[in-house]
């Protein structure tokens, strides 16, 4: 134990061309914690996870993995550390059947040799994805489009997963089955980061919450603190 | 008779069947919603939701079934020209053109999304101008819409849909990716709709919004409709509670 924590951000800035997205941003997330970003849509929350896995490079600031310095790093770089980054879009590869989608998963590294086994796990968690499994991907709807690349993204073990909304489009039943997932991760010691709004699923799982507004994190907590503070609640959890 | 006075359809479709090859993806499905009406469609994922609008619209073909908008017959009609007739939709992705402003977008929906013979009829920019206010982006018109975040392109899309001054609109996840305070705001907008007399016909998997909106629903799975009820019937429903809302609803509703 090194007692690093497996995320830090610090004084992070990052955008596309000349637009500067994430200003001078801190955030720190402890082994084996999940945590939520919150706020308004697009105030960064995206480019956030973007610039950790690499797939943007920040401007300035720094990004350490476990006390490691990856800022600039190239995704597939920073991937091989063990960070798993679940994107916006789905990112199928449309003429390749489900079951291939979720092969590409395990492709890039040592998981490939128990692909079966990893495969077999999320047909079990994931019995629509098992119902499609020979179907080419773009014959699928979009919130099974959703879950399969979300079973790409669970196809090898990560010790930090970033997941951009992993309720968006799906029915009730799915995203309890996703949440379950999400909730084995955590046992088995992942660390994760979620962008979410669904407060009703986020609760059983999360730690910390973390609300971005304007590029930078306004406001930090546990998830018990934030989520019973009327003010919070009013301003970004709504009135239904 | 009660059936005699109840507001005549806007928009009905009768029996709609689509096959994908072997697979039935839509199975005899029908609906009607009537002006001032809105419907919710819900369902798990992959049930036929999206394609039973694609048939609606004209996206693609029914293999079987008709629909009906104003009593009149547009089963065989492009989407264009189902457009200019008054039925309207929007799509998962928010889907506008991006290198134009969003006044551009709004004005080129105004212009080419309703009937030519409008003569007489309002200007298109004036119409652009007025469903632009509606959806709350007149203090962005010059912005070019790539530039904007998911909750400005929705309700972008959303806006240029009604400048075809539509008489029915479909809504397929107009909630999705939305943060509470943002879905507040399209529950509203949606309000608004609805006081216009649009028929709206609304495809959701986020509840609270769905249930806030909605006068009736019908949860589809394997392409038939199988649920139709209030909103209150269907989270009381054994059946949709299974296939469909799932352990959390049961707990939440306990």
């Amino acid at each position: 134990m090194t007692g690093e924590p497996m995320l830090q951000v610090a004084a992070l800035r990052a955008g596309y061309l000349d637009t500067t997205v994430i200003r001078d941003l801190d955030l720190l997330v402890h082994t084996g914690e999940v945590a939520v970003l919150i706020g308004p849509n697009g105030h960064g929350k995206t480019t956030l996870l973007r610039a950790i896995s690499g797939i943007i490079k920040p401007s300035a600031g720094r990004v350490l993995l476990e006390g490691q310095d990856v800022s600039g790093w190239p995704a597939e770089r920073i991937s091989t550390l063990g960070l798993v980054h679940a994107p916006q879009g789905d990112g199928l590869f449309g003429e390749m059947t489900v079951e291939e989608n979720l092969l590409m998963g395990a492709f890039p590294s040592a998981s490939w040799r128990n692909r079966r086994q990893e495969i077999a796990r999320i047909y079990e968690q994931f019995p629509l994805v098992a119902a499609r499994a020979g179907q080419r991907a773009r014959t699928l709807s979009g919130g099974e489009r959703r879950l399969v690349a979300l079973g790409r993204a669970l196809m090898r073990p990560s010790r930090i997963m970033l997941i951009d909304e992993p309720s968006l489009g799906l029915a009730p039943v799915a995203i309890d089955a996703v949440y379950q997932a999400i909730g084995n991760l955590k046992r088995s010691g992942a660390t994760l980061v979620l962008v979410e709004e669904n407060f009703t699923h986020v609760g059983a799982v999360a730690d910390a919450v973390h609300i971005v507004e304007m590029g930078t994190i306004i406001a930090s907590g546990p998830y018990a603190a934030l989520s019973a503070d009327p003010a919070i609640v009013r301003t970004y959890l709504g009135s239904l | 008779m009660a059936e005699e006075l109840a507001p005549p359809a806007v928009l009905r479709a009768i029996e709609i069947r689509k096959d994908f090859g072997g697979l039935r993806a839509v199975a005899d499905v029908s609906f009607e919603v009537g002006p001032g009406e809105v419907l919710g469609i819900a369902g798990p994922n992959g049930a036929g939701k999206t394609t039973l609008f694609d048939v609606v619209t004209g996206h693609t073909r029914a293999t079987a079934g008709q629909v009906l908008l104003a009593g009149k017959a547009i089963t065989s009609e492009p989407v264009h020209v189902r457009t200019r007739l008054g039925l309207a939709r929007t799509f998962q992705q928010p889907t506008v053109a991006r290198s134009l402003t969003v006044a551009e977008n709004m004005l080129l929906a105004a212009t080419f999304g309703r009937p030519r013979a409008s003569v007489g009829g309002q200007h298109p920019r004036q119409v652009a101008a007025e469903w632009l206010e509606f959806v709350g982006l007149a203090g962005k018109a010059a912005v070019q819409s790539d530039l904007l975040g998911l909750f400005d392109r929705k309700s972008l899309m959303l806006g240029t849909a009604l400048a075809t001054s539509a008489s029915a609109i479909l809504l397929d996840e107009p909630f999705g990716g939305l943060s509470p305070a943002e879905i507040d705001r399209t529950v509203e907008i949606i309000g608004g709709v609805r006081a216009r007399g649009l028929a709206v016909v609304c495809i959701e998997h986020v509840m609270r919004a769905l249930t806030t909106i909605a006068d009736r629903v019908i949860v589809m799975h394997h392409g038939a409709a199988f649920f139709e009820g209030t909103p209150a019937q269907m989270l009381a429903d054994a059946r949709v509670v299974e296939v469909y809302l799932g352990a959390s609803h049961r707990a939440e509703g306990s």
